[in-house]
């Protein structure tokens, strides 16, 4: 469904990916690991079309989408939940969620928002009228996840989702993001930290190094401490 | 005619000044905050707007004729704004010193052009019939004072010019998309807004206001090919005051540059008064350089 080939991307003169191999199945479920500074994040950024690829291929859906803006690319059915959240702080909840279904005509009306949302992130049914900004750390993540929803994507891509919050809600959004693989079957790309998590939700795993993939695998056969030379400082 | 009656009759001009430098301003602070672009041109979709309406007046006579001026005068200088925006200005993002120049540029042609099609001299645009008169004031305390209708009409124009596009940007799907794109638009994309079409339709909404102020203008001072250099100058002054990008600040100081200017000339002449105004704005800058009211953005921050 998504396939990169040979994926590279630069800031300025520094390489930050180099020729990058990776795909996501339909429904399936990617772990992307590595420590800090490997290029995860630019990863992401370059799939969603906030970073031009300076060579290789995107494809998404059998499209080549390598040139594509990232509104395009949003359409098709990516969704992005960003490092840091990248809530409208300004903005209502309510505002927020329905910002998802930015790319249809739905978010003219109310009803842009699916009810699965709100089974998902029950959280978020009661704060409608507040504004982002004041949600706490773990309502902000829920909210992120849930505006990636409303346009009812067909591959999430999430960026340290737990980074930052408390463990209670690192829970129920663990919980969530498996009902989405499972109930929802949406495929999903995941960059985290938090390795326990990441090995149990992935059908596959991808760790980077310096730009590369350096190894590839799948969690059911291997080991979390296979790969913890890779990850640990 | 009493000393009260002289002062409100000028506070009456300040406000009626302060309207049009809000019409002119709104586009400038948008495009400003949205965009990060500053558009030296905006002065001219100004101008633009006073020719449409002089253009306007002249082939349709008869008591719509001014009402179908604003409106052509809003649509032409939006039409122009939308194929600046389309040809100039979208090329250039992220380069503000080139986008100052370029639009410079475009501002020098659009005042030659007007100035080879209707010449150097001033047009004027006739108030239509209903708007040619004033309110008299002959008893009391303000015996004395007169309000023109046309005065009168032009803040009301932008009383509800203003509130239109506060209403647009509060309630509507695309005034949404604006306030998103406003505060973070990489994430509004990301989420499926073609932030392409908001720039589009923002600058052009912009543009298109500052053609209507010209349509307005037109009725209180002869429309020349300089007209619009004259206002955006305080047009700006007027954005800095308001903070950058905030629509009720744009308002507010709008106002009050219009109230001072206004109040000042009552006692000396026009250009001394332009001295004290801009020494007060750049004092004013010293404590709140942000401007009346500041709202966080990203683009602000990385500015």
């Amino acid at each position: 469904m998504l396939s990169l080939s040979g994926v590279s991307a630069a800031y300025g003169k520094s390489q930050v990916l180099r020729g990058i191999d990776l795909s996501v199945g339909p429904g399936e479920s990617v772990s992307l690991l590595g420590r800090n500074g490997v290029g995860k994040t630019t990863l992401l950024r370059t799939i969603v079309g906030h970073h031009a690829a300076a060579s290789g291929s995107i494809a998404f859906l059998g499209d080549d989408v390598t040139a594509q803006p990232a509104y395009k690319r949003a359409r098709r059915g990516i969704g992005y939940v960003p490092q840091g959240r990248g809530i409208f702080s300004h903005l209502t909840v309510d505002e927020n969620l329905r910002l998802g279904a930015a790319g249809s005509p739905r978010s003219r009306t109310a009803e842009a928002i699916p009810s699965y949302i709100f089974e998902l992130f029950p959280v978020l049914q009661r704060v409608g009228q507040r504004k982002g900004g004041v949600l706490s750390g773990g309502e902000q993540q829920q909210l992120a996840i849930a505006r990636a929803m409303v346009a009812q994507p067909k591959l999430l891509i999430l960026d340290e989702p737990t980074e930052g919050i408390q463990p209670s809600i690192v829970q129920q959004i663990e919980e969530s993001l498996r009902e989405i693989r499972t109930r929802l079957k949406v495929a999903i790309l995941l960059v985290e930290q938090y390795l326990d998590f990441a090995w149990s939700i992935a059908d596959r795993f991808y760790v980077m190094r310096r730009g590369q993939i350096v190894l590839e695998g799948n969690p059911r056969e291997s080991d979390p401490s296979s790969v913890h030379h890779l990850l640990s400082v | 005619m009493g000393h009260l009656a002289v002062l409100t009759g000028q506070l009456f001009n300040g406000i009626s000044v302060g309207s049009i430098l809000l019409l002119t301003a709104l586009g400038l602070a948008l495009s400003f905050g949205l965009m990060n672009v500053i558009n030296m041109a905006h002065g001219e979709m100004l101008m633009v707007g006073g020719y449409v309406a002089y253009l306007t007046c002249r082939f349709v006579h008869g008591p719509a004729g001014f009402l179908l001026a604003l409106l052509f005068s809003f649509l032409g200088a939006a039409v122009l704004g939308g194929v600046l925006e389309v040809t100039v200005i979208r090329w250039l993002y992220g380069r503000p010193l080139d986008t100052l120049l370029a639009t410079w540029g475009v501002s020098l042609i659009l005042q030659q052009g007007a100035r080879s099609l209707f010449g150097a001299i001033g047009v004027d645009v006739v108030a239509p019939h209903w708007l040619s008169g004033s309110v008299a004031i002959n008893h009391g305390v303000l015996a004395g004072l007169t309000l023109p209708y046309v005065r009168i009409f032009i803040i009301l124009l932008t009383i509800v010019t203003f509130a239109l596009l506060l209403l647009f940007i509060a309630r509507t799907r695309w005034g949404l998309f604006l306030r998103a794109v406003h505060q973070d638009r990489e994430m509004a994309q990301a989420l499926g807004v073609n932030t392409k079409w908001v720039d589009l339709l923002v600058f052009a909404a912009g543009t298109g206001v500052a053609g209507l102020a010209g349509a307005a203008l037109a009725l209180i001072a002869p429309v020349t090919p300089t007209v619009g250099q004259s206002y955006v100058v305080y047009a700006f002054l007027v954005v800095i005051v308001g903070g950058l990008g905030s629509l009720l600040g744009t308002a507010l100081a709008a106002l009050l540059v219009g109230l001072f200017s206004s109040t000042v000339q009552m006692f000396t002449g026009v250009s001394l008064s332009d001295v004290f105004l801009l020494v007060l704005v750049i004092v004013f800058i010293q404590f709140r350089p942000r401007g009346i009211i500041f709202q966080r953005s990203r683009v602000m921050k990385e500015a």
